[in-house]
């Protein structure tokens, strides 16, 4: 009886809403998946079952790798992604640490205006930055996204990262100093490596966002040469008013993998580093 | 405290370094430096140029309020800033509801939990381009997946057009953006929930609560602080969406779907009127700073 009872309220309390939330959130991958595996003969099929597949195909995906620059994308991607984030990190900490550690006058100041850029959109800064990147010559570079992303992350970069500087305490600093350390040596020995899955947290979640960046790289990437995925893929699988469904999805699978397959290693950071100001604060 | 004496071995320099005010700027110059040329001077510049007419490649010449006075005017902004409002708000109480339960189904005790929570959270972390252009084509109204399910199943014929009519569009974009966001409450609900002390529970459980009392009078107010602030983050991210609309509607069909920032952007871009455009761009602070004042004077009632 109990156990029966136990039973029902497992499943109506747990498994099926979980297996719903599951579905949800992973059925259009597994559309990606499907329509890049199939001919467009099959594609295009009013009667065949969407997302059933009878003849898998790599056609797609060899037409996306050779026909487009989409391994270049891929790259471009990466290495803008890597640049970005170790900028954001290093300007970032540098802003964070005093804030979060040091007494000095205008500090609160200070961390007010580096919260109160996240309300500045993005939308106003683009035509100036445009502007800037123009007469810096950098257009059409990948220095153009690597020099503009850190100023969406830097802020956040610095507000994750006081969080976690707050947390040691200035005990330690101070015991270190009085046995001699300078502050510097006090920070870079003491304070930091203890931070550090405050650094992976950033950094995890600073790689994510610059590879979703969109419109920075809409307006200063037009050659194909130096796009990054998003761009790459709306701006040229996408031709006029056509759709080539199969390689788009195909596109979209292999340009969501490279971001999931680190994540995936790196899943407990990026939860710390999502939920440590919502918790802590 | 900090102690009075510094070791005698520094420098003149060595010791400024230890006080703390210079320590401080002297880490602060480089990052400050370049966040006031690539975020301030962008941002002044940007407010400078919403009063001024400004065309491409001409010469700007100062208007004033010119601009403001202009998008008063103008159907189109007005009906920017009510879908900007609408889109934030339904949305963000779908992701808030939506969130809250995944977060409480997911409090439970099962196997392969680490699996499952990798497994929900990749709608947020997969690049939004990408995924949106995967809901294009769920969408579309011919041989998309949804359409196909629904005539398969007899259900209708044929089914709905998705991104055709004002109020499909507007309700798609709606969904995308949920279905983007929700992980995002549901994986920050749980780690609040896993922060509540058990002996409350059962404390309640003692006084006679049932499960919804116990929902309702320990785990909610436990969570609200946590729910707050993922709730105003998650409100400033959907504001400024951009890239769901560009990709998924364009602001179409007839201007029906332009979100505050698709449309700055279409008048910067699209018509070259970069001083209308900024005008926009700015009107988003205040739209914004009201929706969030709206969101605290709401939790302070309760």
């Amino acid at each position: 009886m109990v156990g029966e009872l136990t039973w029902r309220k497992r499943i109506l309390g747990l498994w099926l809403p979980l297996v719903a939330f599951v579905v949800v959130a992973l059925f259009p991958f597994t559309w990606m998946a499907a329509t890049s595996l199939k001919t467009n003969a099959e594609l295009y099929d009013p009667k065949a079952m969407p997302l059933a597949i009878k003849h898998p195909s790599l056609v797609h995906y060899i037409d996306l790798l050779t026909e487009t620059n989409f391994l270049i994308w891929v790259a471009n991607t990466m290495l803008v992604a890597v640049i970005a984030t170790g900028i954001s990190l290093l300007l970032g900490s540098m802003l964070a640490y005093p804030l979060a550690r040091m007494r000095f006058r205008g500090g609160a100041l200070l961390a007010i205006a580096v919260a109160v850029t996240y309300l500045i959109p993005q939308t106003l800064l683009f035509v100036p930055m445009s502007d800037l990147i123009g007469r810096m010559r950098l257009g059409n570079t990948l220095t153009a996204v690597m020099l503009t992303y850190p100023t969406l992350l830097v802020p956040f970069i610095a507000w994750l990262l006081m969080g976690y500087f707050k947390t040691v305490p200035k005990e330690l600093e101070e015991q270190a100093m009085i046995d001699g350390a300078s502050r510097w040596r006090a920070m870079t020995r003491i304070i930091l490596p203890l931070c550090a899955p405050g650094f992976l947290s950033a950094g995890i979640f600073a790689f994510t966002l610059s590879q979703n960046e969109f419109l920075y790289a809409l307006l200063f990437l037009s050659k194909s040469s130096v796009r990054t995925v998003p761009i790459g893929v709306v701006g040229e699988l996408i031709r006029g008013d056509a759709f080539y469904w199969g390689q788009l999805m195909a596109g979209a699978l292999l340009g969501s993998i490279p971001v999931a397959l680190i994540y995936s290693f790196f899943v407990k950071y990026y939860v710390a580093g999502l939920t440590a100001g919502a918790v802590k604060g | 405290m900090a102690p009075a004496h510094r070791p005698y071995r520094l420098g003149r320099l060595g010791a400024l370094m230890e006080r703390e005010s210079v320590f401080s700027w002297l880490m602060l110059t480089p990052p400050v430096l370049f966040l006031l040329a690539f975020l301030g001077y962008p941002f002044f510049y940007g407010v400078y140029l919403s009063f001024y007419r400004r065309e491409v490649a001409s010469v700007a010449s100062f208007v004033g309020l010119g601009n403001f006075v202009t998008l008063s005017n103008d159907p189109i902004f007005w009906q920017a800033v009510r879908n900007t409002i609408i889109f934030t708000g339904v949305a963000t109480v779908l992701k808030a509801s939506g969130g809250l339960a995944m977060a409480l189904v997911m409090n439970q005790n099962f196997r392969m939990k680490a699996v499952t929570r990798a497994m929900l959270l990749l709608p947020f972390i997969v690049p939004t381009v990408l995924s949106t252009v995967a809901w294009q084509w769920i969408l579309d109204p011919g041989m998309g997946l949804f359409n196909r399910l629904l005539v398969v199943s007899g259900l209708a014929n044929p089914g709905p057009s998705w991104l055709g009519t004002p109020t499909m569009a507007m309700i798609s974009i709606i969904m995308v953006n949920t279905w983007r966001g929700l992980p995002f409450f549901g994986i920050s609900i749980l780690a609040g929930l896993q922060t509540i002390p058990v002996d409350l529970h059962e404390s309640a459980t003692i006084d006679g609560a049932g499960t919804w009392g116990r929902f309702r009078y320990v785990t909610l107010p436990s969570l609200l602080p946590v729910i707050f602030i993922v709730t105003v983050f998650s409100i400033v991210i959907t504001f400024f969406d951009f890239q769901l609309v560009y990709v998924l509607t364009g602001g179409g069909p007839a201007n029906s779907t332009h979100l505050m920032a698709t449309y700055a952007y279409s008048l910067s871009m699209g018509a070259g009127q970069l001083g209308l455009g900024s005008a926009v761009a700015l009107s988003m602070v205040p739209v914004l700073g009201l929706l969030l004042v709206g969101l605290t004077l709401y939790v302070r009632k309760d």
